[in-house]
């Protein structure tokens, strides 16, 4: 009776046995966003799934042909909406590359703050999704409670709990409103211990580890081959992080660690998510006790705007600000790879400037794209429930996997 | 005429009244348990469940019965239209009549008959039929896996069901529900030998009602909605109530089997209506079901299969054995 239950279905020529094809998604649950899975199925065991993307494309990467590099910033928070800071982050730094300005220091550790917040966000949701594609339904109202705590910091900085616009080119967009980091610092201890709840839920509990232990097991190999990167690629066992290999905005002077798995299935995945927070936390911290006084965006009108109070004194603050709200600014001719570790992997800008005020060519390389492809290699022979499982434990998100 | 008054009239009229009273007990229960699973995985999810119809939303289940009632039916084209609304029917017309042995205090049960046991059995195992109809009248492939799982399921768990109360019975030397709950009269089954058959017992009745962690045959996240993916409005409801009374079936069954069905915790609190400890003990074990469902994530098809068979079988099976030896010996001495 272990044995799964056979489907006989006839194929047009009234064959029996042929693979039962299940339509799954792209209006479907598990689906994560829009995934449209075609399975193939010998009952309920999954021969060959076949993903289909595109459903949410809205052709960013031409739009932002077509826009000033400001214009084109709020795109990328609308590519990875889980963790909007993540990718803006990575095209201001692209951008600043071109550009050779550096943002003041101030500004950098803002932006490590809210990178470290972001990756909360991301992981938040990933975990307790996945534990929701498992069948619990309680981590992940648990976890959508700290998620918003997090979007109110959002908020409180920017103004949007989501598609914030924060991270520019040249530094952030506007100072810390008073009180925030003693806010942030008052979430950090209570988030511990809600890590500790949570994970009295989920890492010791018998089904949850029979659902996850060795399903869609990820060797080293394939996981380097694939392009995998990001909590997929350290689940596997290669000790891989962006934040450590080429530091960016000031990371080599913060003192965390990369966990690691051994395993790479599904559960290792888990595990190190919920490490990777901790980590976050503990940069958070040393964030806000390093936070420097100063400027928060580069002291260069020629890319940052002037006050606002000074348009009314200085007649050249007004030229500036004119030139910049009506044309933006010019970047120097060339081209830039720049890559971050996003909370979902290494999400990476290939920037092309033509010396004139908008990108020439802006490819986006999105870690959500290298690990859906995964997703028939991890799948095949597993059976439907643990291809919702690796589907969860994946981490993908539309927005930048269809751009 | 006198005589057909006394001998049938009066009769029928007093059975008749008992079907009302137990429909009505039986169909407020599933309402406001509904209203009830809300409130409790409200409370464990960290927010406050329905709480806008009515004082506390105690009239939620009712908005919920207006609403799916003046809902639209959506019948498939490619599905059998007579067996598509035949199944959920059936689901609910068991889910109700198996009520019809259930003892709500000494003495308070329409039918006393000495096959209870038996008969509540054969009409759950009869559930099993409904889901398969419609899992393959929907002509739905979610529906059809759905449906699938589920009977393999059902039929599973009720063969160590069936085992379960095998060692009740050699305890309580009868198959009247009444008898078994006055057999419990110097100590209720839980507190005995039984007590890991109880466990089983209500674990399997978690399989049996489709229950997290086994809810597969309706796992959202792989089946959509399982067998009752293509239902909608009152059609759907029906299944829903059916289930949740199917709940409050077994619910009763571990009462009555293990947990001294009306008898109170102590006699000195005999003073308590039966009834009331009876509702109490139900309530009690609804709340695991709940409970159960806000913990733990779901279980795998096979994994699921596995336990049932390699696990709950042999363990029952070991246990009548053990009760059985256990009798012998306590009677040849």
């Amino acid at each position: 009776m272990t044995e799964p239950v056979q489907v006989l279905v006839r194929d047009k020529d009234g064959k029996e046995g042929a693979p039962f094809t299940l339509n799954l998604g792209p209006q479907h649950p598990a689906a994560h966003g829009v995934l449209r899975l075609i399975l193939e199925m010998d009952g309920e065991v999954v021969e060959r799934a076949d993903p289909h993307i595109g459903l949410l494309h809205r052709g960013t990467e031409k739009l932002i042909e077509h826009k000033t590099y400001t214009q084109a910033l709020p795109y990328f928070d609308r590519l990875d909406y889980v963790a909007p800071m993540a990718s803006e982050q990575c095209f201001s730094l692209a951008i600043e590359k071109l550009l050779g300005i550096t943002p003041p220091e101030r500004a950098q550790v803002i932006r490590v703050l809210f990178a470290e917040i972001s990756r909360l966000l991301n992981h938040l949701l990933a975990v307790t999704t996945f534990a929701l594609d498992l069948g619990a339904i309680t981590p992940a109202l648990w976890g959508f409670e700290e998620r918003e705590k997090l979007m109110g910091f959002y908020e409180r900085v920017s103004g949007a709990r989501m598609h914030a616009n924060y991270i520019r080119a040249g530094g952030v967009a506007r100072d810390l409103p008073d009180g925030l980091l003693d806010d942030i610092e008052a979430f950090c201890t209570p988030f511990l211990k809600f890590l500790d709840d949570l994970e009295t839920l989920l890492t010791n509990n018998r089904i949850f580890k029979q659902r996850t232990v060795d399903i869609g097991i990820l060797t080293k190999e394939d996981a380097i081959a694939w392009g995998a990167s990001g909590a997929m690629l350290r689940a596997s066992g290669v000790a891989w992080d962006l934040r450590k290999s080429q530091p960016y905005d000031g990371y080599e002077t913060y003192d965390f660690d990369i966990p690691v798995g051994t395993t790479g299935d599904c559960y290792a995945r888990y595990l190190v998510r919920m490490a990777e927070m901790r980590q976050s936390v503990r940069i958070m911290r040393q964030a806000m006790v390093k936070m420097p006084t100063g400027r928060v965006m580069v002291d260069d009108f020629k890319v940052a705007m002037p006050e606002r109070e000074a348009l009314e004194k200085s007649m050249e603050a007004l030229i500036h600000h004119f030139k910049l709200a009506s044309e933006g600014y010019r970047v120097p001719r060339g081209a830039t790879y720049t890559a971050i570790e996003a909370p979902k992997g290494e999400f990476g800008v290939y920037l092309v400037a033509d010396g004139t005020n908008k990108p020439y060519r802006c490819k986006i390389r999105p870690p959500s794209f290298a690990h859906l492809q995964l997703l028939p290699l991890l799948a095949k022979d597993h059976m439907l429930a643990d291809v919702v499982a690796i589907i969860g434990s994946l981490d993908i998100v539309f927005g930048e996997i269809d751009r | 005429m006198d005589d057909l008054m006394t001998t049938y009239l009066r009769p029928l009229f007093w059975m008749l009244l008992g079907i009302g009273g137990i429909l009505a007990v039986v169909l407020g229960g599933t309402a406001y348990l509904t209203y009830a699973e809300r409130k409790v995985l409200g409370a464990i999810q960290l927010r406050k469940g329905p709480n806008v119809v009515g004082p506390f939303g105690l009239l939620q289940p009712m908005a919920d019965g207006l609403k799916v009632m003046f809902k639209e039916t959506i019948i498939p084209t490619q599905a059998n239209v007579f067996l598509f609304i035949a199944a959920p029917v059936m689901t609910f017309l068991l889910a109700l009549s198996a009520w019809a042995v259930i003892p709500f205090d000494a003495g308070l049960v329409l039918a006393n008959i000495n096959v209870g046991v038996l008969y509540v059995l054969a009409i759950s195992s009869l559930g099993v039929y409904a889901i398969i109809i419609a899992g393959w009248a929907s002509n739905s492939k979610y529906a059809l896996l759905g449906g699938l799982r589920s009977a393999a399921q059902m039929v599973s768990y009720e063969v160590s069901i069936g085992l379960i109360i095998v060692t009740v019975l050699l305890q309580a030397g009868s198959l009247n529900l009444s008898e078994i709950v006055e057999a419990q009269k110097d100590g209720w089954y839980i507190f005995s030998l039984l007590l890991p058959m109880a466990v089983l017992f209500f674990a399997s009745a978690l399989a049996e009602t489709n229950r997290s962690p086994f809810d597969l045959p309706e796992g959202e996240s792989e089946l959509v909605g399982g067998f009752n993916t293509e239902y909608s409005a009152m059609i759907f409801a029906l299944f829903f109530l059916g289930e949740y009374a199917n709940m409050i079936l077994m619910s009763a069954m571990t009462t009555i089997l293990f947990l001294g069905g009306w008898l109170p915790p102590w006699t000195a609190l005999g003073f308590v209506p039966g009834f009331v400890w009876f509702a109490l003990k139900i309530a009690l074990c609804l709340f695991v079901f709940l409970w159960v469902r806000g913990t733990l994530p779901r279980y795998r098809y096979d994994q699921l299969m596995r336990i049932g068979w390699k696990f709950f079988l042999p363990l029952s099976l070991l246990w009548v054995v053990v009760v059985a030896t256990v009798k012998m010996l306590a009677g040849g001495a």
